[in-house]
C-alpha cells in the first residue's frame, strides 16, 4: 500500500516511516502541509495519515483542501490535542478516522488497514461470507456449516463487524469505538471477555478456528486456507 | 482635589439629574399657584376699573362735567380703595382724591402703574396704584384706578419666596447629592480597596460587610463567593499537581531505572526483549493515568457541558451493564440491572457512561467470587437515582469521603492495576452533571449512588 504520512515532528515520523515500511508499506512523508497537499495532488495514496497541528497548513484544513479538491483518499488524523470534541471536528473535516497520541503502533497499523479495505467501492452486501461462517444481514441470523448459531444482538454486531474486516487484525479500542460506540479504554478488559464468549459460538466444535487472538495487538477473523 | 473627584462619580450624576428634575416640578408648581394668586388679583383689579369707568363715562354723557365732577368728589372721599383725578386738557387737577397728575405718559385707554403718595395718620407713604386712562369729550382727562400696594407687596412675596426656593432646592439638592455620592462612593471604595489589596497578592482577604443587608452587601457577598470558588480551584489546582506529579514521576522512574538496569551489563536478545516489553507495559499505564488526570480535570472545567444533549439513563445503564456482564459471569458474579422506567437527563453520554463503566469495573474488581453487584435506576420526584451496589470489600466509612475528592486515591489502592483514578473521575463527571455522588455501606459492601437532575 502506498501511504501519505504529513508529520511535522522529525523523530516521531522517522519511526512512524520505519514501522510502516517494515509493514510493507510504501510511504511518503511530507513536514508540514503545504508539502503534504503538494504530494497529495501528485500521487494516487491508499491512505493518508495526517497530524492535527502542521506548520504553514493546519491539518484539518488541509483535508478540507483535499476534499474541495476531489481527493478521496481516506485519512486518518492523529491528534495531540486532548479536546472533546476533537474526535468530532476531525470527522467533519473530512478524514475518516482518528487517533489520538500517544497511540500503540499495532492500533496504527490495524487502523490503516481497516481504512485500505474501506476504500473498496462497498457494494450492498446480504450476507457475509468467512469460509464456512455465514452471517445473514437481512434475516440477521449467522450459521456455520449450515448449523445455526444463537447470538445476542450485540453479539452479531461484534461478528459483523469481525466479518467486515475479516483477515485483518482488529483492536480492542476499534471494537469498542465502532460496536459499542464509546470511545474509552476500560480498566478491564471487558472485550475479550465478549470476545471469548463469542469464540464460545462459532468455534467451539470445530476443529478449525477462525477467531484468533493477534497478541500485543488484538484479534483477527480468518478462514483457513 | 478629592472634593473634585466626587463630582466625577455615577451617583453625584444621578444625584444631580434627580435635583434638576425635582427643581423643575419644583418651579412648574410655585410658577402655578403665582400664576392662579396674583394673576387672579390683577384680572379682578382691572375688572373693577373697567366697570367704574363705564360708569363714569356714562355719568359724563348724562350730566356733563360738573355731574361728573360731583360723582369723584364723592367718591374719593368714600375712604375706599378707588383712586381718582379728573384733569383739564393741561392735566390741572379739577377734583379727585391724588393730589396730581400722576408723572407718567399716558396715551387714551392707557393701563399705567404709578406711584403716589398717601397720607394718613399724619404720615406720608409712598404707594403703588394701577389706573386707567380716559379721555373725555371736551379734552378732559380721567384716571380711574386702585391702590395695588397690598397685592403688589404679595406678588414681591411670591416672587422672593421663588426665588429664595430655587436656591435652597438647588443648594440643600447639591449638599444631599454629595453627601449620598460620598456615601456610595465610600462602599465602593471598601470594595476597590479590597480587590486591588486581593490583586496584590493578599488571596485571604475578603470583602467586608456592612450589615444592612442592602445590594452593596450582595455586591460583597457576591464577590466573596466567587472568590472562594477561585480559591478552591487553585487549591485543586495544586492537589492536581501534586497528585500528577506522585501518579507520573513513581511509574516514570520505575520505566526509567529498569531500562537502564538492563543496559547496565550485556543481556541476552531475550532478556532486552522482556525488558522492551516490561516498557511499553510501563508506558501504557502511565498513558492511562495521564488520560484519566486529563478527564477528571477536563470534567471539572465544565466545559463538556457544550456537548449535552438530552440522553435515556436506563439506554446508558443497560449498554454499560451488557458491556460487563460477560466479566461477571467470568468471574462467577451475577451482576443484576433493575431500570424499569426511562430516565430523561441533559449530560454527555461518553462521560457517564465512562463514569458507570468505572464503577461497575471497581465493584466487580472488589467483589470476591460468587457474589453480586446489582445497578438500579429509580425515578424519585426530580431525580433520576442511579446505584452501583456489590457484596464486596466497601470502604472504610474514614475513607469515603476523602476518594471522592479531586484526584485522590486510597493509599492502599495506588498498586493496584489501572489508574486508580476511578471514583475521582466519577466523581468529576457528578459535579460536572450536577450530580451528587456518594458512597455508602451495602452490608455487606460498597454502595455507590449518583443522583442526576431530570430534565424538565
Amino acid at each position: 500500500m502506498r501511504l501519505l504520512i504529513v508529520e511535522d515532528d522529525r523523530d516521531a515520523a522517522a519511526y512512524l516511516v520505519k514501522g510502516l515500511k517494515e509493514s510493507g508499506h510504501v510511504v511518503d512523508h511530507a513536514r508540514d502541509g503545504v508539502e503534504g497537499l503538494a504530494l497529495a495532488r501528485a500521487q494516487t495514496y491508499d491512505v493518508a495519515i495526517v497530524d492535527r497541528m502542521l506548520p504553514r497548513l493546519d491539518g484539518l484544513n488541509l483535508v478540507q483542501k483535499m476534499r474541495e479538491e476531489g481527493n478521496q483518499v481516506p485519512v486518518l488524523f492523529l491528534s495531540a490535542l486532548g479536546e472533546i470534541d476533537d474526535r468530532v471536528k476531525g470527522l467533519k473535516a473530512g478524514g475518516d478516522d482518528y487517533l489520538p497520541k500517544p497511540y500503540a503502533f499495532v492500533e496504527l497499523l490495524a487502523r490503516v488497514d481497516a481504512l485500505v479495505r474501506r476504500r473498496q467501492p462497498e457494494q450492498v452486501q446480504t450476507k457475509l461470507v468467512v469460509g464456512d461462517l455465514e452471517l445473514d444481514l437481512l434475516s440477521r441470523s449467522a450459521s456455520r456449516g449450515g448449523q445455526a448459531i444463537d447470538l445476542q444482538p450485540r453479539e452479531f454486531l461484534l461478528l459483523e463487524y469481525l466479518m467486515r474486516h475479516a483477515g485483518q487484525v482488529v483492536t480492542r479500542t476499534m471494537l469498542l469505538e465502532n460496536v459499542w460506540d464509546y470511545h474509552f479504554d476500560p480498566q478491564t478488559n471487558v472485550i475479550d471477555v465478549h470476545i471469548s464468549r463469542l469464540r464460545a459460538k462459532i468455534d467451539k466444535g470445530f476443529s478449525d478456528a477462525l477467531l484468533h487472538t493477534v497478541r500485543g495487538a488484538g484479534y483477527c477473523l480468518r478462514a483457513v486456507s | 482635589m478629592r472634593f473634585l473627584n466626587l463630582f466625577r462619580t455615577t451617583a453625584f450624576r444621578l444625584a444631580l439629574v434627580y435635583l434638576l428634575l425635582f427643581a423643575a416640578s419644583a418651579f412648574a408648581l410655585i410658577a402655578f399657584i403665582y400664576w392662579n394668586t396674583a394673576g387672579f388679583m390683577a384680572a379682578q383689579t382691572d375688572e373693577t376699573i373697567n366697570a367704574e369707568i363705564l360708569g363714569l363715562q356714562e355719568q359724563y354723557g348724562q350730566s356733563g362735567l360738573p355731574g361728573l365732577r360731583q360723582i369723584i368728589i364723592e367718591r374719593s372721599s368714600g375712604g375706599g380703595s378707588g383712586l381718582y383725578i379728573l384733569a383739564s386738557s393741561d392735566f390741572t387737577r379739577l377734583a379727585g382724591n391724588l393730589s396730581s397728575w400722576p408723572d407718567v405718559p399716558v396715551a387714551d385707554g392707557d393701563w399705567v402703574y404709578f406711584t403716589y403718595d398717601r397720607t394718613s395718620f399724619g404720615e406720608t407713604e409712598r404707594r403703588s396704584a394701577r389706573a386707567r386712562h380716559f379721555v373725555l369729550r371736551g379734552g378732559f382727562h380721567l384716571l380711574v384706578g386702585r391702590d395695588v400696594h397690598e397685592r403688589r407687596e404679595i406678588e414681591g412675596r411670591i416672587e422672593s419666596a421663588l426665588f429664595w426656593s430655587a436656591v435652597i432646592t438647588v443648594g440643600l439638592g447639591l449638599i444631599g447629592g454629595l453627601a449620598m455620592s460620598r456615601n456610595v462612593t465610600r462602599r465602593l471604595d471598601v470594595i476597590n480597596r479590597t480587590s486591588r489589596d486581593i490583586m496584590g497578592g493578599d488571596l485571604a482577604r475578603r470583602m467586608p460587610l456592612s450589615g444592612a443587608d442592602d445590594e452593596f452587601d450582595e455586591l460583597s457577598d457576591n464577590l466573596n463567593g466567587m472568590l472562594d470558588q477561585i480559591e478552591r480551584l487553585m487549591g485543586g489546582m495544586t492537589e492536581v499537581a501534586d497528585n500528577i506529579a506522585h501518579d507520573l514521576r513513581t511509574p516514570l522512574n520505575r520505566l526509567r531505572s529498569r531500562l537502564e538496569v538492563t543496559l547496565m551489563k550485556p543481556a541476552t536478545e531475550q532478556e532486552y526483549r522482556e525488558a522492551l516489553e516490561g516498557a511499553i507495559t510501563e508506558a501504557d499505564g502511565l498513558i492511562a493515568t495521564f488520560n484519566s488526570l486529563l478527564l477528571i480535570a477536563r470534567a471539572e472545567t465544565g466545559e463538556a457541558r457544550e456537548n449535552f444533549e438530552p440522553l435515556d439513563l436506563r439506554v446508558v445503564v443497560n449498554d454499560v451493564a451488557e458491556l460487563y456482564e460477560p466479566l461477571a459471569e467470568a468471574k462467577r458474579m451475577t451482576l443484576k440491572v433493575a431500570a424499569p422506567r426511562p430516565a430523561e437527563i441533559n449530560g454527555d453520554r461518553g462521560l457517564i457512561s465512562q463514569a458507570l463503566a468505572n464503577l461497575i469495573d471497581n465493584a466487580i474488581k472488589y467483589t470476591p467470587e460468587g457474589g453480586a453487584v446489582t445497578v438500579s435506576l429509580k425515578v424519585a420526584g426530580e431525580e433520576a437515582v442511579l446505584e452501583v451496589r456489590d457484596t464486596g470489600l466497601g470502604i472504610p466509612e474514614a475513607e469515603r469521603d476523602h476518594v471522592l475528592r479531586r484526584f485522590v486515591r486510597l493509599e492502599a489502592s495506588r498498586n493496584e492495576p489501572g489508574s486508580g483514578l476511578g471514583l475521582s473521575m466519577v466523581a468529576a463527571v457528578g459535579r460536572l452533571h450536577d450530580a451528587e455522588f456518594s458512597l455508602g455501606d451495602a452490608k455487606p459492601g460498597l454502595v455507590a449512588t449518583l443522583r442526576f437532575k431530570l430534565k424538565d
